[in-house]
């Protein structure tokens, strides 16, 4: 089958439900080895201490919840040009998601600050960008909850999340654009990563078992959320039916 | 295991994800069986689609 084969509701349906279990035990298998090595194989940071297997949270849940915006934005073309229910669907089951991940980013980091930098919270370009992406998700969140027509709620949404996909680079390149507290990146670099193998495997696993955890909660806000349409559906038709 | 003089933060920080990710996997769980029960009730009032009536598998 085609990929554009998924892009209709009851064949991604009938693809995605034999596929979740087992990327649910997948997702378990890989977190348990990414949390086994962060707490008992990885050392401590010759600086940071013990404090760095929060970093193993931190990290992690910084990529995932600036690559939910970028699927989000995929999604939000897919809603404004091809107009695709689909779309609309899966940009809205991604967005308390990707709230969830940065909000776990934001509270990670400022138990790490904390320790480190004498305080949790500073007004830094990172982090005052990121705070904004939090922000940002529970707009999006406000707005499929208070526009009662799905249609005109994923098109304000769409919008909403294209405007907001101006903050991904401004997130990513802030520690580089303006003096933050805020270290500059040292994974995705040109130079290559900056971190000992020793800590930097433990955090890639943390990272495939988060991407592995958001697809496996992606792809069933999914189907709950073709599922609720189907409701709202079957709950016009008996109205109506009820109403002749 | 040793975490050293910031054991809390870092029990917290472990926590603050269990309670987070553990959150949404339930509210995620629990709607679904929320919106399998209405699709349930609805069909047991004879409430169906066309399609449906077509193809009478439904997920």
């Amino acid at each position: 089958m085609a990929i554009t084969g998924l892009a209709n509701p009851s064949r991604f349906l009938a693809v995605v439900q034999p596929i979740l279990p087992w990327l649910t035990a997948a997702t378990v298998l890989v977190l348990a080895l990414g949390i086994g090595q962060a707490l008992f194989a990885a050392p401590d940071d010759y600086q940071q201490g013990a404090t760095v297997k929060i970093m193993f949270l931190h990290v992690p849940s910084a990529w995932l919840g600036m690559f939910c915006w970028a699927l989000m934005s995929v999604a939000a073309l897919g809603t404004l040009v091809w107009r695709h229910p689909l779309a609309d669907v899966a940009g809205k089951a991604a967005a308390p998601i990707g709230a969830a991940f940065t909000l776990l980013c934001l509270i990670t980091g400022a138990l790490w600050g904390r320790p480190m930098w004498g305080t949790y919270w500073v007004w830094d370009a990172r982090l005052t960008s990121v705070l904004i992406l939090f922000l940002l998700y529970l707009g999006v969140i406000a707005l499929w909850r208070t526009v009662e027509d799905p249609s005109r709620a994923a098109r304000a949404a769409a919008i909403l999340t294209l405007v907001g996909a101006v903050n991904l680079p401004i997130i990513k390149f802030s520690v580089d654009w303006w003096n933050t507290l805020h270290q500059p990146a040292s994974v995705f670099r040109l130079a290559g990563p900056a971190i000992h193998p020793a800590i930097l495997t433990p955090l890639i696993v943390m990272a495939i078992g988060f991407l592995l955890l958001f697809v496996t909660l992606h792809l069933a806000a999914i189907r709950n959320e073709i599922l609720r349409r189907r409701v709202r559906t079957l709950q016009l038709m008996q109205a109506e039916s009820a109403a002749e | 295991m040793n975490l050293g003089p910031h054991a809390a933060f870092i029990v917290t920080a472990y926590a603050a994800a269990a309670i987070v990710l553990g959150g949404l996997i339930a509210w995620i769980r629990i709607d679904y069986r929320l919106q399998r029960r209405k699709l349930a009730d609805l069909e047991t009032r004879g409430v169906t689609r066309r399609s449906d009536r077509a193809t009478p598998t439904f997920p």
